[in-house]
C-alpha cells in the first residue's frame, strides 16, 4: 500500500528523523493558515501517489502566504501528469505546505528488500535528488549498500560507512547516522516494503533533513497495523480496482479492449501476453483466485464490463480441481443477470470439461468455446475486431 | 527417479484439520502419498482422515518418522510453522500459504540458514513426482510420470505447461512450484541443480515471471553447468511497471525484473525461450 509524502514524514518524525516543519492542507484556506503559521517562504507540494511531481508542476516555492494561496488555487483540483501517473494523471486533492531550507547538498537514502539475500538492504548515494534507477543505470558506483540483519537494525558503524562514504562532513555524520538508524526502525516497525528519502539534504548550517519521503507498506502485514491501514487514500486508486479488492479479486486496469478473467496470477499474466501476441490489447489483469465460485465470477464480470473500453472478454480457467460444469453455469448465470452483450470466448480445462462446454454452447448467449490458449487468444482478438468494426 | 519427493516420502500436514488441508490431504492420500499424520495445536490425540493429529511438529516427527511437511496454516502463523518444522528436523518443508508478511519470511529465511531443511515456497502449489508422491494443491490427473522436470513461480501456469506436456505424451519426473513471493526457500538455481543431477530428468521446463532477477541468476548457472535441454517461459511481458501482478513478487521495480531482460538472459544461456505459453509443450517435444 502506498501512502502520501506527508504521511510518510509523520511516521519518520515519530522516529526522530528530522523533517521540515509543515502541514497538510485540503483547502486554499488551510494552505493560507499553514503558510502563515510557518512564516516566510514556503514550498507547496502536491500530494499524489506518484513520483516526478516537480517536473509536472506539482512542487512550487512561494515567497509568502499570499503567493502560497495563489499557487494552491491553481494546484488544488489540477490534473497532475508525471512519468509515473500515465497520461491520465491524478487530480490533486491534498497539498503539503512546508518551510524552505538552505540546501547545501542533496543525498539519497533508501531501504528495499534484497530478494537474493533474503534481507533488507540500506542504500545511500551522494547523487540525491534524481531517481535512484537513473543513478543505478548511469553511475552504479555512487550507490553504497549495507545489508542489515533481521532484528538488529542498522548498526551505527554501518551508518558511518555510508555517511563518510557519501562525503558527509564529520560534524554532520552523527546526525546523519541517527537519521539512518531511525529510518530503518520506521521501516521495520511499520512492515514497509520500501522506505526512501530523496533527497536527504544537508543544510548550509550542517543539519540534515528528509526533504521528501516515500514509504510503501507490505500489504500482507497490514493486518497487524490497523493505524497504518487508515492512511489508505482511495482517491489515489482506480475505482474499479477498489471495487475488485472488496471481493478479493486481484484486478489491475490496463488500457486495452480485451478483458480477461483468469484463475492464478501467472496464468493471468500469460493470458495478457498471448492476447498481445495474437495482435490484441488486454484491458486488464484479473486473477479470480483458485476457488472461483459463481458469486466471484459474477462480481468479476460486473467489474470487467464497467470498463467502457471492453469489446470482448476472454475467460481462461485452468480448473483442475474446479469443475467446468459448475464454472460454465456460473458464467451463464452471470451473463444472464448482467445482460452481457459483448462476445465472450471461454477456454477451460478441468474435470467435466465437455459438460461445461455443452452448457455454454446451448445457453443462447454469444459464447465461443476455445481449445487451448492460442486458439482462445486468436478467437477473442478476432471477436474484438469484429465488435469494433460493427 | 525424481527429485526431493518419491514413494518413500513421509509427509505430515501442518494445519491438518483445516478445510483446505483436509481436502488436499485426502487428495494426496488418494494419490498414494504417504500422509503419516498432521499437526494442529490443541487437537493432539485426535484422529483425522484416519491419521494421528499431534500438537507439535516435533512430536509428529518423533512418532511417525515424517521427513516432509506441508503447511496450510494462515499467513500470520505460517512463518512460525516453517521454523517449527525446521527445528523438528524435517528435511523438506513445503509452504502453500499465500500472504505471509515479508518481514516474517526474512526471519524464517535467516532461521533456516545453517539448518539442513529445504523449504519450498511459500505461496506455491507444492511439489509432485508423478506416480509417486504429491504434496500440494495441484490437480493430480493432469500429470504423467516421465522425464521432464518442471520448475515454476506460478501455480495454474504450471498446470497449463504440464497439461500440454501430458497431452503430447511427455511425462514429468518432478514438478516444483517454487512460489510467487519475493522471499522463497528453493530458487530456480536450486531446482536446476537438483534436476541436473537427476539421471532420470532429461529436459527441464523453467517458468518464470516478472520481478527480481532469479531467472537471470539461474540462466547464468545453466550456461555454466546444465547440459540438458532447458525450455523457458516468462509471464508478464505486457505487465505495466510498478504494479504488483497478483503475486507479491511479481513487480517490475526500479527498472529491474522486466520480462525482456529475463528472456534475453535465458536465450543467451542456450535456453529455448517460448514467446507464448501455448508453445511450451511443443518446444519441449522439439528438444527431446
Amino acid at each position: 500500500m502506498k501512502i502520501h509524502e506527508y504521511q510518510a514524514k509523520a511516521i519518520l518524525a515519530k522516529y526522530d528523523v528530522p523533517v521540515p516543519r509543515g502541514e497538510v492542507a485540503f483547502t486554499v484556506d488551510e494552505v493560507e493558515a499553514a503558510a502563515k503559521k510557518i512564516g516566510g517562504s514556503v514550498v507547496v507540494k502536491a500530494q499524489i501517489h506518484a513520483g516526478g511531481r516537480g517536473k509536472g508542476g506539482g512542487v512550487k516555492v512561494a515567497k509568502d502566504a499570499a503567493e502560497a494561496v495563489e499557487i494552491a488555487k491553481k494546484m488544488l483540483g489540477m490534473k497532475l501528469v508525471t512519468h509515473q501517473t500515465g497520461p491520465e494523471g491524478r487530480i490533486v486533492q491534498r497539498l503539503l505546505v512546508e518551510e524552505t531550507l538552505p540546501i547545501e547538498r542533496e543525498l539519497y537514502l533508501g531501504i528495499v528488500l534484497d530478494r537474493a539475500q533474503g534481507k533488507s538492504v540500506f542504500m545511500a548515494s551522494a547523487a540525491g535528488g534524481m531517481e535512484i534507477e537513473e543513478v543505478a543505470a548511469k553511475t552504479p558506483e555512487l550507490i553504497l549498500r549495507e545489508t542489515f540483519e533481521p532484528g538488529y537494525g542498522l548498526a551505527s558503524f554501518q551508518g558511518r560507512n555510508l555517511a563518510f562514504g557519501m562525503g558527509i562532513p564529520a560534524a554532520s555524520v552523527n546526525a546523519a547516522v541517527s537519521a539512518m538508524t531511525a529510518l530503518v526502525n520506521a521501516y521495520s516497525d511499520s512492515d514497509a516494503s520500501l522506505a526512501e528519502i530523496n533527497p536527504f539534504i544537508l543544510t548550509k548550517d550542517g543539519k540534515v533533513y528528509a526533504l521528501d519521503a516515500k514509504i510503501t507498506l507490505d500489504d500482507n502485514a497490514l493486518y497487524r497495523h490497523k493505524n497504518l491501514l487508515e492512511l489508505r487514500d482511495l482517491n489515489e486508486e482506480d475505482p474499479l480496482e477498489v471495487e475488485a479488492s472488496r471481493f478479493s479479486l486481484n484486478y489491475i486496469k490496463l488500457d486495452g479492449n480485451i478483458a480477461c478473467m483468469v484463475n492464478g496470477a501467472g496464468l493471468a499474466m500469460a493470458t495478457m501476453d498471448i492476447i498481445k501476441y495474437a495482435g490484441g490489447s488486454p484491458a486488464n489483469f484479473l486473477d479470480v483466485g483458485g476457488g472461483a465460485n459463481a458469486e466471484q465470477i459474477k462480481n468479476a464480470f460486473r467489474i470487467l464490463l464497467s470498463d467502457a473500453g471492453v469489446e470482448a472478454v476472454l475467460i481462461n480457467i485452468f480448473g483442475g480441481i474446479l469443475r467446468c460444469d459448475v464454472l460454465a453455469t456460473g458464467v451463464v448465470n452471470a451473463a444472464r443477470e448482467l445482460n452481457i452483450k459483448v462476445p465472450i470466448v471461454v477456454r477451460m480445462e478441468g474435470t467435466n470439461v465437455e459438460k461445461g462446454q455443452e452448457i455454454l454452447r446451448t445457453s443462447g448467449f454469444n459464447f465461443t468455446v476455445a481449445d487451448g490458449m492460442k486458439d482462445a487468444a486468436e478467437k477473442v482478438v478476432r471477436a474484438a475486431k469484429m465488435g469494433a468494426a460493427a | 527417479m525424481s527429485v526431493l519427493v518419491d514413494q518413500n516420502t513421509r509427509v505430515v500436514f501442518q494445519g491438518f484439520t483445516g478445510r483446505e488441508a483436509s481436502f488436499h490431504a485426502q487428495a494426496s492420500l488418494d494419490y498414494g502419498t504417504q500422509v503419516v499424520g498432521g499437526v494442529t495445536p490443541g487437537k493432539g490425540g485426535q484422529t483425522h482422515l484416519d491419521r494421528p493429529v499431534f500438537n507439535t511438529v516435533a512430536e509428529a516427527v518423533q512418532r511417525t518418522g515424517a521427513n516432509a511437511s506441508v503447511i496450510f496454516v494462515p499467513p500470520p502463523f505460517a512463518a512460525d510453522a516453517i521454523m517449527e518444522a525446521a527445528e523438528a528436523g524435517v528435511a523438506l518443508v513445503v509452504c502453500i500459504t499465500e500472504g505471509i508478511p515479508t518481514a516474517d519470511m526474512v526471519r524464517a529465511a535467516e532461521f533456516l540458514k545453517g539448518r539442513p531443511t529445504r523449504l519450498i515456497g511459500p505461496n506455491c502449489p507444492g511439489i509432485i513426482s508423478p506416480g509417486k508422491c504429491k504434496i500440494g494443491i495441484m490437480p493430480a490427473h493432469i500429470h504423467k510420470q516421465g522425464h521432464v522436470g518442471v520448475v515454476s513461480r506460478s501455480g495454474t501456469l504450471t498446470y497449463e505447461a504440464v497439461g500440454q506436456l501430458s497431452k503430447l505424451g511427455i511425462g514429468q519426473s518432478t514438478c516444483i512450484g517454487i512460489g510467487g513471493d519475493p522471499i522463497i526457500g528453493t530458487t530456480f538455481t536450486d531446482a536446476m541443480t537438483l534436476f541436473n543431477a537427476d539421471p532420470d530428468t532429461h529436459a527441464i521446463v523453467m517458468i518464470g515471471e516478472i520481478g527480481g532477477n532469479a531467472e537471470e541468476t539461474a540462466a547464468a548457472y545453466i550456461r555454466e553447468h546444465v547440459k540438458k535441454p532447458v525450455i523457458g517461459f516468462i509471464a508478464g511481458q505486457t505487465a505495466p511497471p510498478g504494479r504488483r501482478m497478483g503475486h507479491a513478487g511479481a513487480i517490475i521495480s526500479g527498472g529491474s525484473g522486466k520480462a525482456d531482460d529475463k528472456m534475453k538472459a535465458m536465450a543467451a544461456a542456450g535456453i529455448t525461450v517460448c514467446a507464448t505459453p501455448a508453445e511450451i509443450g511443443e518446444k519441449v517435444k522439439s528438444r527431446l
